[in-house]
């Protein structure tokens, strides 16, 4: 007999395989069409078309992400370009949005001040309006202010979202007043106690941010208010191609999975802190 | 003047530090939503000073719009659905997960993350429930022998709200998801205990008395989340079924806003439809978070 450390509730063995079949059912759902479009993705012309369609592929061949490039090559913007407006606009807004959340949380979680406790609840109800709600309204207000069709208008709505405030809000509540007051003590202003001491401490809480900010923007369509060709977003390249037919099946399988790789890959590295922050993302009745 | 310096002095820090998220914050979100309740008033195209109506636009929006009428009942047939349906899914897994070892939870928040991570490639859905026999649910279903014919799963109104759903479940387990997942990490062990010395039977049982009420600030956020999301719903449709669907099948709420925003530049007619999807999730979420609370004071 193994030894027993704490008393639990018996699992009964057909319940836990029956928690195995319906996780596995789920996963199985899940995965799949992630998996189609990768095996899609790696299909010469003849097995994209092969009849019955296939579910795996025997020629894998990396010729979609090649034609890739050379189609657009031929076309006004090259493939490249696309990147690069994604990756900008991702990096910029996750980058700016992290650095000035963090910012406003601070103050929310650890100062007093007049129109506190109005501003903490603002942040938590605006959460309800997600940026597809509140984009007639934002495109009139950016329209008023000549940023439509610049890569501001996709910047700076990204920044001013409200759950990464309220996430680092609630994870900046768990951080101990002492440890600010002895920096106080120590004759630390509050910019260096922000960037010395609360910033390393709440870097969960900011990786956290980051993964959700950059797939939120990585993922931006963004055609209302990107109308110029070379400064659309890849996600808008690949909208194009999955309208052009069945013909672009290989192509825009190809950019899918591209599209699939850099969040996939900060997950990975931000997982722990995720679960680190989620754990304070609760709401106080 | 003297005051004012030392409020200044007392709380300019803490203005400072809010200050450049505040304004963003202002001016994205704070003012739209009021822009678009005094615009829902008017008649507006951008171009010439809005003309106030009064409530005209209510009134053709409620009596006159079948279209909006339709959008109405799609979005919150929609909502109804994916919405309690994507949230116990989020709840159940990342329970059912709970138990596992680190390494293996690890890899099935992943892949039951994975959609939300692939947000794009919903797209590959319009090619697995293409309508000719290369589809592979068709193909798949005429295999098997569920049906004969090749199903237009996308463009007949019959079906295509039950691809729609099905996208929307894929990418259900968000963010409300992980929180959950965080959440049945930090139970306090000590009442499980407690529980099995004081008769707790099975994992129902544990489940109802001693984790639910622990999770009720979690619930709240997952309901905020799913609430959300399932109001914003238009964008996959668009794409997956078309834009207009056949004879407006699968049209939301939000894409009548943006067919009258965006492509006719009827601004407050537009705003008059976003200030009734305003007022449609405040509402839900008004009656869910009183539900909600009540679990917790049980």
């Amino acid at each position: 007999m193994s030894k027993i450390t704490t008393k639990r509730v018996s699992r009964s063995r057909w319940g836990n395989f029956l928690v195995a079949f319906f996780l596995g059912l789920l996963g199985v759902f899940m995965i799949l069409p992630i998996y189609y479009s990768i095996i899609s993705a790696l299909k010469p012309l003849n097995e994209l078309f092969y009849f019955p369609p296939r579910f795996y592929v025997v020629n894998p061949t990396l010729n979609n992400f090649l034609s890739l490039i050379k189609l657009q090559a031929q076309s006004e913007v090259p493939f490249e370009r696309y990147i690069f407006n994604s990756v900008l606009v991702a990096l910029v807004s996750t980058v700016g949005y992290v650095l000035i959340a963090s910012m406003a949380a601070y103050p929310l979680a650890k100062h007093k001040f007049p129109l506190k406790k109005l501003i903490t609840n603002m942040v938590v109800f605006a959460i309800l309006f997600r940026p597809e709600v509140t984009s007639i309204p934002q495109y009139i207000m950016m329209s008023g202010v000549n940023i439509i069709d610049t890569y501001l208008a996709l910047i700076l709505p990204a920044m001013a979202g409200s759950f990464g405030v309220f996430l680092l809000q609630q994870f900046l509540e768990t951080v101990p007043n002492e440890l600010i007051e002895s920096g106080r003590i120590d004759g630390a202003g509050e910019l260096s106690i922000f960037f010395r001491l609360i910033m390393p401490m709440i870097k969960p809480a900011w990786m956290t941010v980051v993964i959700f900010t950059f797939i939120s923007t990585w993922n931006i369509n963004g055609v209302q208010f990107i109308y110029s060709e070379n400064m659309k977003m890849l996600p808008a390249m690949l909208s194009s191609l999955s309208t052009a037919g069945i013909a672009r099946t290989g192509v825009a399988s190809a950019v899918s999975v591209l599209l699939l790789i850099p969040p996939v890959i900060i997950f990975l590295f931000s997982q722990s802190s995720i679960v680190e922050t989620m754990a304070h993302s609760g709401l106080k009745g | 003047m003297k005051k004012m310096s030392g409020f200044f002095k007392k709380y300019g820090m803490s203005y400072f530090f809010l200050s450049f998220w505040l304004v963003l914050f202002m001016f994205f979100t704070v003012i739209p939503i009021i822009c678009a309740v005094v615009l829902s008033f008017t008649d507006f195209d951008m171009v010439r000073t809005p003309d106030f109506v009064g409530i005209q636009n209510y009134l053709t929006l409620l009596l006159d719009d079948e279209i909006f009428m339709k959008s109405l009942s799609n979005t919150v047939f929609y909502a109804l659905i994916t919405g309690p349906a994507g949230y116990l899914l989020s709840f159940v897994v990342a329970w059912l997960i709970t138990e596992t070892s680190k390494g293996v939870r690890s890899f099935l928040t992943l892949v039951f993350y994975a959609p939300s991570l692939a947000g794009n490639i919903y797209m590959i859905w319009g090619y697995l429930f293409s309508g000719d026999a290369y589809g592979m649910v068709n193909s798949f279903l005429m295999e098997w022998g569920f049906i004969s014919q090749p199903v237009q799963w996308l463009t007949d109104p019959e079906y295509n709200s039950i691809a729609v759903v099905i996208v929307i479940l894929w990418t259900s387990l968000g963010a409300g998801f992980l929180s959950f997942v965080a959440g049945f990490q930090q139970l306090n062990k000590e009442l499980f205990e407690a529980g099995a010395i004081d008769g707790i039977r099975n994992r129902w049982q544990e489940l109802w008395h001693i984790t639910l009420p622990q999770m009720v600030p979690q619930l709240l956020i997952g309901a905020v989340l799913s609430i959300s999301g399932a109001f914003a719903i238009g964008y996959q449709n668009a794409q997956l079924t078309g834009n207009p669907s056949t004879d407006y099948s699968t049209h939301t709420i939000l894409l009548h806003m943006t067919d009258y925003g965006y492509t006719r530049f009827e601004m407050g007619y537009a705003s008059t439809i976003a200030v009734i999807l305003f007022v449609l999730m405040t509402v839900a979420w008004w009656l869910i978070s009183k539900g909600l609370k009540s679990f917790s004071s049980e």
